[in-house]
């Protein structure tokens, strides 16, 4: 994966277009050698994917005729390169299963996930951040304690055994939330789905008893991956204000008489919120995969099922495209870190 | 000052929000939802279709030519077909369709549709297409073998004079489906038979018609406005994938689904003590069986293979860990086929295993490996078998893999021990017969992998009882053959055959009438009412 590395040297200054062009050539690489590691990954899975395709009980006649209908009969590298040339072309195939474009599939399923994602971290975020503070500022004391346990269960916990348990207390004890699913089938049909964003589709439609189901859909499984990213983000959060606690600029500001709250929520969290931005993204990238025990216990129909489904069935097409928009998420979401980084630190501008 | 009340307050009133009382979600009473893990279908055509859930599916929203009573097998009576007559020689079968029906588009069922099914499912070749082309049927030959003769008949000319049973048995299997073929034909793209469009399509006569299939999301089935027989009373029936099992008993407590499809033992027992919910069972044709891999030095020996057999501790698995999910069955053929053989010679008997396997030349046991796909079922059992074993100084050493992996490495006989499901392709004994007692050829490259074929088992003289018991045209004679060719084949085959599969299914009481087969074909809700 590209990673936000940062090169701390007094590099001169280089002429923008030359930048760019670096730029685009290591996002080319980095995808080049995304996809060809995961090929070679779904050669070396020890499952053949004609049987996904034929199933057990096929005749070797049916068996061979789908073998060379996936190009199974060519060399690996011949293979490879056709699939290239194809994705350059814009196309990524058909899923050896559905039989449907792959690019079709993931737009379907993609906004399950991106849905749930944002709103995880949205959410993660609000509570993570205002934590992390807490915990700094009141660093060794109880507040600090309750909030590393609080962290502490929401890096240990099985995802799995919480959601469950989730759905055990607010959907079948309580009744606050609906279960599992996107949306009642009641409601299933009264939207049509255009951004594939059901909170969104149902808002601007008007449809407000559709939003209201949906929402109540989502709100178990978005704070469960909250939960998640808030651990880690207040985790980030807490050490970065440790950081900008202990600057001279602090020190300078309590000796001129600013009130502590000015100086915590102002001055120190704007600097630290520097790199936070970056933890940020990457908790939203991590989430943006898909997570896969939560779409199963969930029954939510996202990427990370889809994904799960294409890889136990040596469905190579859907994986290489899955992989694919996982890396270009996670590129994307690197690259507005760092741009954010460049806007927030007048550090770094200074030495672009 | 810095006030944690601020986000406490914060985080309470975002879950007063939704909290507002939610009405308990009752279903409508005009529509049936299921939770199954309907991640197996691949395809609605019936000439392609060859899973669980999409065979279910397509039994309720198509008709075969033949159906049989799923309460009584042996009952085999026409659907599309109205009679049939067999020629002199055996070898023409003369059907003739009922009259006056037609399919869910309004489009009368005429001989044409039977005929055009037929051979489209032959021509297509897609998986299930053996179960018609082991007639003789090829691509090139069908148009004059399966050919119209009036507007309501057609003749079925086979290569041989099959038992009229096994015919019979196969035309009411999944592939034998009567398509619409003018609908079928408006979708035809470059000489497709339509394949593209029917994959997710519908084009039947059924109780139900396919509204809509979103992969890994949920099946949407609607009432038949054209159907011949009684109306259902469901106007919709709905299947939810719901993956995890645990997840499917808390929609089902929460009545927000009628019907639970997958249930492990924890959930069976949670859920029989409840008095909203209702249990049910029904036998399927599915077989739990191990195969030893004959190209394996010590499996191939006979008496290694026998002492296996009575190494597996058959009643307590039954009754504990897999209880109500499995019956003890140790002959190839399943309970409710012709011919089923029901006797269970074998039960954990360590000291006769020890002795055969002392008569082997191998008094102190040995190691092997055994392919265990890693689901929950399939593992606890392999776990089980693995201690029993161990008792006789047989190491049996587990390796874990998923479904796509356990099953390409069997096929390519690169395995020593392999443990699994088999399940009947259509209900005619020959199904199994022709797996677990036929190869009729063991090269490492031929035209068919048969399970014996893939344990290696060379056995010729099986073959040939296996290949006579399909041309016999008595039935009650033919079940006979059947049932010797199990005795023979359970004393001397490298197969370890366990249990039959029993499908459970849990629904809210008010729901009646869902009906289980013997296969998942077989499975109907077009009688299902809710109080």
């Amino acid at each position: 994966m590209a990673g936000a590395s940062k090169t701390g040297g007094r590099n001169r200054a280089l002429p923008f277009a030359w930048k760019a062009v670096k730029l685009i050539a290591s996002v080319a690489l980095t995808f080049l050698g995304l996809l060809f590691v995961t090929f070679l990954i779904g050669r070396v899975v020890p499952v053949d994917p004609v049987l996904s395709v034929v199933g057990d009980r096929a005749s070797q006649a049916v068996y061979d005729r789908v073998y060379i209908e996936l190009g199974l009969d060519k060399p690996l590298i011949q293979q490879f390169w056709i699939y290239l040339q194809k994705v350059f072309t814009g196309d990524f195939g058909s899923s050896f299963l559905t039989k449907r474009p792959i690019l079709d599939d993931i737009i379907r399923v993609f906004p399950a996930t991106l849905e749930l994602a944002t709103f995880g971290v949205i959410l993660g975020t609000i509570l993570g951040v205002p934590l992390g503070v807490l915990a700094a500022v009141k660093q060794g004391r109880l507040a600090d304690q309750v909030v590393r346990v609080i962290g502490l269960i929401g890096y240990s916990a099985p995802i799995f055994w919480l959601g469950l348990l989730g759905l055990l207390i607010f959907y079948a004890k309580l009744g606050w939330v609906a279960g599992p699913g996107r949306i009642d089938i009641s409601f299933e049909y009264d939207i049509t789905p255009t951004t594939g964003l059901l909170l969104l589709d149902s808002a601007m439609q008007g449809k407000w008893a559709a939003f209201r189901n949906i929402f109540s859909h989502i709100i178990l499984p978005a704070s469960l991956l909250g939960y998640f990213s808030m651990a880690y983000i207040s985790r980030m959060t807490r050490s970065f204000m440790l950081n900008e606690l202990a600057q001279e600029y602090v020190i300078a500001a309590r000796v001129k008489g600013v009130p502590e709250w000015r100086i915590i929520w102002v001055h120190a969290l704007r600097n630290a919120a520097v790199p936070l931005v970056t933890v940020i993204a990457l908790s939203y990238a991590g989430l943006l995969e898909g997570s896969v025990l939560t779409e199963t216990v969930f029954a939510w129909p996202g990427l990370g099922q889809y994904l799960t489904n294409s890889l136990q069935n040596a469905d190579m097409n859907a994986v290489l495209g899955g992989t694919l928009v996982i890396g270009v998420v996670f590129v994307g979401l690197n690259l507005l870190s760092d741009l954010l980084y460049t806007l927030l630190d007048p550090r770094v501008r200074r030495r672009g | 000052m810095f006030h944690k009340t601020h986000w406490l307050a914060a985080v309470v009133a975002s879950f007063t929000a939704v909290s507002a009382p939610m009405a308990q979600a009752e279903t409508p009473a005009d529509t049936l939802i299921m939770a199954w893990s309907i991640d197996d279908v691949i395809s609605l055509d019936p000439a392609e279709l060859f899973e669980f859930t999409a065979g279910e599916i397509a039994g309720n929203s198509y008709e075969t030519l033949i159906g049989y009573d799923p309460m009584n097998v042996s009952d085999i009576s026409g659907k599309v077909a109205e009679s049939w007559e067999v020629s002199e020689d055996g070898k023409t079968l003369t059907f003739k369709i009922k009259e006056g029906r037609s399919f869910a588009s309004g489009n009368p069922i005429t001989a044409a549709d039977a005929v055009y099914s037929l051979t489209r499912a032959v021509k297509m070749d897609m998986s299930p297409a053996f179960i018609l082309t082991q007639f003789g049927f090829t691509a090139d030959n069908v148009d004059e073998k399966i050919r119209q003769t009036g507007e309501y008949t057609f003749e079925f000319e086979m290569d041989q004079a099959y038992a009229p049973t096994l015919v019979l048995y196969c035309l009411t299997a999944n592939v034998a489906s009567v398509v619409d073929m003018k609908l079928v034909q408006e979708h035809e793209v470059d000489g497709d038979f339509g394949y593209n469009w029917l994959k997710t399509g519908y084009a039947g006569s059924g109780p139900f018609s396919i509204r809509e299939w979103r992969a890994n999301e949920v099946v949407v089935m609607e009432r038949n406005p054209n159907y011949s027989g009684d109306a259902p009373a469901m106007a919709r029936v709905i299947y939810r994938h719901i993956p995890e099992p645990a997840t499917q008993r808390i929609l089902l407590e929460q009545s927000d689904i009628d019907i639970a499809r997958d249930l492990g033992p924890d959930e069976i027992t949670a859920m029989s003590s409840n008095p909203d919910l209702v249990i049910e069972d029904g036998v399927k044709g599915s077989i739990y069986y191990m195969g030893l891999n004959q190209k394996n030095e010590f499996l191939s020996k006979p008496q290694v293979a026998e002492a296996m057999k009575w190494l597996v501790d058959y009643e307590t698995i039954a009754d504990t860990l897999m209880k109500g999910r499995v019956t003890v069955h140790q002959a190839f053929l399943p309970k409710g086929f012709l011919g089923a053989y029901e006797e269970n010679p074998y039960s954990l008997n360590v000291e006769k295993a020890k002795e055969l396997l002392a008569e082997a030349g191998l008094p102190d046991g040995f190691t092997v490996t055994m392919d265990t796909r890693n689901t929950a079922e399939i593992t606890s059992l392999a776990e089980a078998i693995q201690g029993t074993m161990a008792q006789a100084g047989i190491k049996l050493e587990l390796i874990p893999g998923d479904g796509g992996q356990t099953l390409t490495k069997y096929r390519a006989r690169t395995h020593d021990i392999y443990i699994g499901q088999w399940g009947p392709d259509y209900q005619d004994p020959h199904t199994n017969a022709d797996t677990f007692a036929r190869n009729p050829d063991n090269s490492d490259s031929p035209a068919s992998k048969p399970l014996a074929w893939r344990n290696a088992w060379d056995i010729p003289e099986m073959t040939a009882k296996a290949d006579a018991a399909v041309l016999e045209a008595d039935a009650d004679k033919r079940a006979e053959m059947y049932v010797e060719l199990q005795k023979e084949h359970q004393a001397v085959s490298p197969f370890v055959i366990m249990f039959q599969e029993i499908e459970v299914m849990a629904h809210r009481k008010n729901v009646n009438g869902f009906v289980i087969g013997p296969s998942f074909s077989d499975n109907s809700y077009a009688a299902v009412t809710k109080d």
